[in-house]
């Protein structure tokens, strides 16, 4: 049983506290605990002692409805493009999407791949890019400081333009999709 | 009456807080024991005031809805029902409208809620979460109960505050001394209440992430952990009450309950998690022997 209602575009409310908020909002991300690509190998070791992305307030959640950040780690199949939209989409807003190693920039050592996605930016509104192939957890904290930076100064509006875009991020999706079978939007 | 209502609202807010504040400096003492820096003690707060402002588009039904106010509302009849600091009245709220009976069953209330509000979302980890819960609860609140009982055989009176005022002429005359088997079956329990290892079979992140509450998001969430938060500290009242003489002023209390909370922390950290049902054979058998063998001893 789907909704079939499609999400109402957000405004730019100018609100009294919403600096506390976004600071919090840096503060506190929750990542959704959702591989795509080979990069998830290099998520485990930021719960580590060694690099501890708890100090940072980021966890991980297992769980789409209680997450914040989604992370694409590597390369994206066209297989896994549909479960990735509807993960992103049961994400409650505000949310954002960090896309790692050089595969979802250019597509990396996959760009003449018949079964993986070249530039990421094209079916999901990415915040902040990691580049190498792969990422040292080193360069995940720095990519998550930088959307940390992001937040605070109210610029990570990924999901705003998703939502302001629908019509441009789906024609693209069912481009790959061609047995598209979900609702028109995945509450 | 209006003082009343102004120490109610006082005692909510302060256990909130200090509910979040012990939280936070938990997940900072867990980090420290397994090597890490650990996130800032206000890493709650934050945690809250974020989810409180994301938005929710979910809609499961109407108990869904309902469950983060039953548990908030369990959390704090039971907060209002158990003596904060001996001597003053104005912290009694209503301790004095019910004995432990009523404090026991309105425990379960919250725990209730969440169970039926579980369920309304439909997701199978939660339904198998409340289903290891409510069977956990039934086996650890039998222990529990039979503990309480001691004491209350033991001291002649079922009043909460006649617990604590026998209490009263030093260390020795505690419960945990004058009743240790008892104590310990119930500092046994305490464990699963708190759900922590080896008893976290509710929220076993490994097998059924995050558990009862994998459909809530942003204010339901927030709701939750509030009522957590609140709930947390009216158990750590109850037991200091219970068994460790209860507070004489504000710096004993925060002593006491900040020790007790630690307990289950130190314990979870260094313990891996039971089955389901090794945790509830254990339940069944460990503790509630403990606490039979004060009871006869108490008849006797």
């Amino acid at each position: 049983m789907y909704c079939n209602k499609l999400p109402e575009k957000p405004g730019n409310k100018k609100e009294l506290w919403q600096k506390i908020t976004n600071m919090a909002r840096a503060n506190s991300l929750w990542v959704t605990a959702y591989g795509t690509g080979c990069g998830a190998i290099e998520l485990r070791p930021l719960h580590t002692s060694r690099y501890d992305m708890e100090r940072f307030g980021i966890a991980m959640r297992p769980t789409p409805r209680q997450a914040d950040v989604l992370i694409i780690s590597g390369y994206l199949s066209t297989k896994t493009l549909k479960r990735v939209i509807r993960v992103y989409e049961q994400i409650q807003d505000p949310k954002y999407i960090v896309a790692l190693g050089s595969c979802t920039i250019n597509g990396g050592m996959y760009f003449d791949s018949y079964n993986t996605l070249n530039v990421l930016d094209r079916y999901l509104p990415v915040d902040v890019y990691v580049m190498g192939c792969m990422p040292r957890p080193e360069a995940i904290i720095d990519g998550f400081i930088l959307l940390m930076s992001k937040i605070k100064e109210g610029r990570a509006e990924g999901w705003k333009h998703y939502k302001e875009n629908l019509d441009y991020y789906r024609e693209n999706q069912k481009k790959i999709i061609t047995d598209w079978d979900l609702p028109d939007y995945n509450w | 009456m209006l003082s009343n209502i102004i120490s109610i609202l006082l005692t909510v807010v302060a256990a909130l807080v200090w509910g979040l504040l012990l939280g936070g400096i938990s997940r900072n003492i867990t980090a420290r024991i397994h090597g890490r820096v650990g996130p800032r003690p206000i890493q709650n707060f934050i945690d809250m005031w974020k989810l409180f402002r994301k938005t929710s588009s979910i809609h499961h039904g109407g108990m869904f809805w309902m469950a983060p106010m039953f548990r908030i509302t369990g959390a704090i009849c039971v907060l209002l029902m158990v003596p904060i600091v001996v001597g003053q009245s104005i912290n009694y709220n209503m301790s004095f409208a019910g004995d432990i009976f009523l404090l026991i069953y309105i425990m379960f209330f919250g725990c209730l809620g969440m169970a039926l509000g579980a369920g309304n979302s439909g997701h199978p980890y939660a339904v198998i979460a409340v289903s290891r819960g409510l069977a956990q609860m039934s086996a650890y609140e039998l222990s529990f109960s039979i503990a309480v009982l001691t004491i209350a055989v033991g001291l002649h009176t079922l009043r909460l505050e006649g617990i604590v005022a026998a209490q009263q002429a030093g260390v020795t005359s505690w419960n945990i001394f004058r009743f240790p088997f008892a104590s310990a079956a119930a500092l046994i329990a305490f464990l699963p209440m708190q759900m922590a290892n080896p008893f976290g079979i509710v929220l076993a992140p490994q097998e059924i992430p995050i558990g009862p509450p994998t459909e809530y998001s942003s204010r339901f969430l927030s709701f939750m952990f509030s009522g957590r938060a609140i709930f947390g500290v009216a158990k750590l009242l109850l037991f200091v009450s219970l068994l460790f003489g209860g507070a004489s002023s504000w710096p004993v209390l925060i002593v006491k309950t900040f020790l007790l909370y630690m307990y289950p922390v130190v314990v979870s950290s260094v313990f891996p998690r039971f089955r389901t049902e090794q945790s509830i054979r254990f339940l069944w058998f460990v503790p509630t022997s403990l606490a039979l063998v004060d009871l006869v001893r108490v008849m006797i």
